[in-house]
């Protein structure tokens, strides 16, 4: 494992990886070598890619605004936003379920819009302003919707609750909390195993409709 | 997943230079499909090359059409003005796919190219065409409940998941494509492919090749029109079926029909001799079900998807009652 931040653990899928990445390297130690040089880099300014190229096994420097701090990063290019908050900045707000857009848990919010986190690069979201549920409330006053879920006995064991939440902010942002089927279709993509989903729609409704006000 | 260089292209020149120049190097937009497969380790790009600072994000009126921009967000052309007047099919379908999550990431060209979701695609510790020529079907005799019933092939029976291609298909779309040697324009029609002997190409594009626009001429549907999806869930899954559907209605007769399917082949099916037959036809039920069956002619299911023969024609009808308003 090339990584030599001791805070990151190896996983299992990098300790697989980690046999076929070595035979690539084997394979293209020279290809790499010359593609490090400055030549190759003058080449790719003559062909007008911009300043930011990151070599396979190069960290990219790269600024996110994260729930109002500033951040500047130094990322390997195949780092999903949702593993730097959780493992590089220690964000675990955000959960990780399925890791393939599947499940919802760890939906944040991009420049006020809702994503998947797990399915982004960070290198890819370089400039831009990124809320997780950490940034929601204002010391101990919670966000109005995060206040509704515990009104409502919106989650059971928690786990999809920040992604839920994230979701359900950007819906009412978005104007489709207009009627409780509009409010279930349009957060079809968060999924809560223990079924709280009636007591979701209740929690977002309130909200909609001006309950507890922060 | 495994480890890539990263290009962020600043001009459109640059990506395809990269794109034409090196075989490893894959395009990368939303990602929402393309970072998924890589985690699953169904492909592995050796370079990705950022296009999302391209300006293609525009959706704008021109002379007979829309154009709209590769890099439009599903999200975006879903609610845009031009889209829900003139195009309310569209829309429809774009709502139908995917989360609002990843509508909010999926741009319109990453839709088109999306791969299939064939899980025997998917299982790397089974044989795929798509994925290893040469190395079999694993779906033709395993568990095919999701496959094609039109134009596959003893190589390949998997089915192109978009909702959005199938309404770009019924309303005779065009993809413009730029490559090293210019532009060129595509009829959405032959843009995908049937798997024949070949199921690792799905589509006509070039190495190189980029789409950078859609283009959806003006027509008159923009009224009697709608987009039925029939999946295991209430919503957020893949279609068993779907159908759009979009008529013109004058005097109680079709003056003009568009009709496409999803989850049936390999590409969004258009629905030929059903659009022919229903032009001059009374507006009913009947009408319909003549479509229906027309568009059944050479349907072909497997062990596990014969219901899709009995499901698509249904389909068909009720999308066509919904956009006549008859039901």
């Amino acid at each position: 494992m090339e990584n030599n931040n001791p805070n990151i653990p190896i996983r299992e899928e990098d300790k697989c990886l980690n046999e076929s990445r070595r035979n690539f390297l084997k394979q293209s130690s020279l290809i790499t070598a010359i593609a490090i040089t400055p030549s190759m880099m003058l080449k790719a300014a003559e062909s007008k890619l911009d300043e930011k190229i990151a070599w396979a096994l190069e960290k990219v420097a790269v600024n996110l605004e994260i729930n109002g701090t500033k951040y500047n990063l130094l990322v390997e290019p195949r780092v999903t936003l949702l593993d730097l908050l959780r493992e590089q900045l220690s964000l675990t707000g955000t959960k990780k379920g399925c890791d393939h857009g599947q499940c919802g848990a760890c939906t944040v919010l991009v420049n006020g819009q809702r994503i998947n986190a797990c399915l982004t690069l960070v290198v890819m979201q370089d400039g831009k302003k990124v809320t997780t549920i950490e940034g929601l409330a204002d010391g101990d006053n919670l966000h109005p919707l995060q206040a509704a879920f515990i009104k409502h006995d919106g989650f059971q064991c928690g786990y999809c609750t920040p992604g839920q939440i994230m979701s359900g902010i950007a819906l009412i942002q978005e104007g489709h909390a207009g009627s409780e089927s509009e409010i279930r279709e349009h957060m079809s993509g968060n999924i809560c195993r223990c079924g709280c989903y009636p007591h979701i729609v209740d929690a977002i409704m309130d909200v909609k409709n001006g309950g507890l006000q922060s | 997943m495994n480890q890539f260089q990263y290009y962020r292209a600043a001009t459109q020149k640059a990506a395809i230079d990269v794109l034409t120049r090196e075989p490893e190097a894959q395009y990368i937009a939303g990602g929402t499909n393309l970072i998924d497969l890589m985690k699953k380790g169904v492909i592995a790009p050796q370079k990705l090359v950022d296009i999302n600072n391209l300006p293609l994000k525009n959706i704008e009126k021109r002379q007979g059409m829309i154009r709209i921009g590769a890099l439009a967000l599903n999200s975006e052309v879903a609610k845009h003005d031009l889209i829900v007047k003139q195009h309310p099919l569209l829309s429809q379908a774009l709502y139908a796919g995917a989360s609002p999550q990843l509508r909010n990431m999926a741009t319109v060209g990453g839709n088109i190219m999306q791969r299939t979701r064939c899980p025997y695609f998917y299982d790397v510790s089974m044989p795929c065409n798509k994925r290893h020529p040469g190395k079999g079907c694993g779906a033709l005799k395993g568990y095919n409940r999701m496959h094609a019933i039109f134009g596959a092939s003893d190589s390949c029976i998997a089915i192109h998941p978009s909702d959005m291609c199938v309404a770009l298909a019924a309303l005779r779309a065009t993809v413009i494509i730029a490559g090293p040697r210019g532009e060129r324009r595509i009829p959405f029609e032959d843009f995908h492919r049937l798997p024949g002997d070949h199921p690792e190409k799905d589509n006509t594009l070039q190495r190189g090749e980029l789409i950078i626009a859609v283009d959806l001429p003006d027509g008159p549907f923009t009224k009697n029109i709608h987009y039925l999806k029939i999946r295991d869930r209430a919503s957020y899954a893949f279609a068993l079926i779907s159908v759009a559907a979009a008529l013109d209605i004058n005097n109680g007769a079709v003056r003009d029909a568009r009709l496409a399917m999803g989850g049936v082949a390999h590409k969004p099916w258009r629905l030929f001799a059903a659009e022919k037959l229903l032009i001059g036809k009374p507006v009913s039920t009947i009408s319909f079900r003549q479509a229906a069956a027309i568009a059944m002619q050479d349907a072909k299911a497997y062990e596990h998807n014969a219901f899709k023969l009995k499901l698509a024609p249904n389909a068909i009808v009720e999308a066509l009652e919904k956009a006549a308003e008859v039901i």
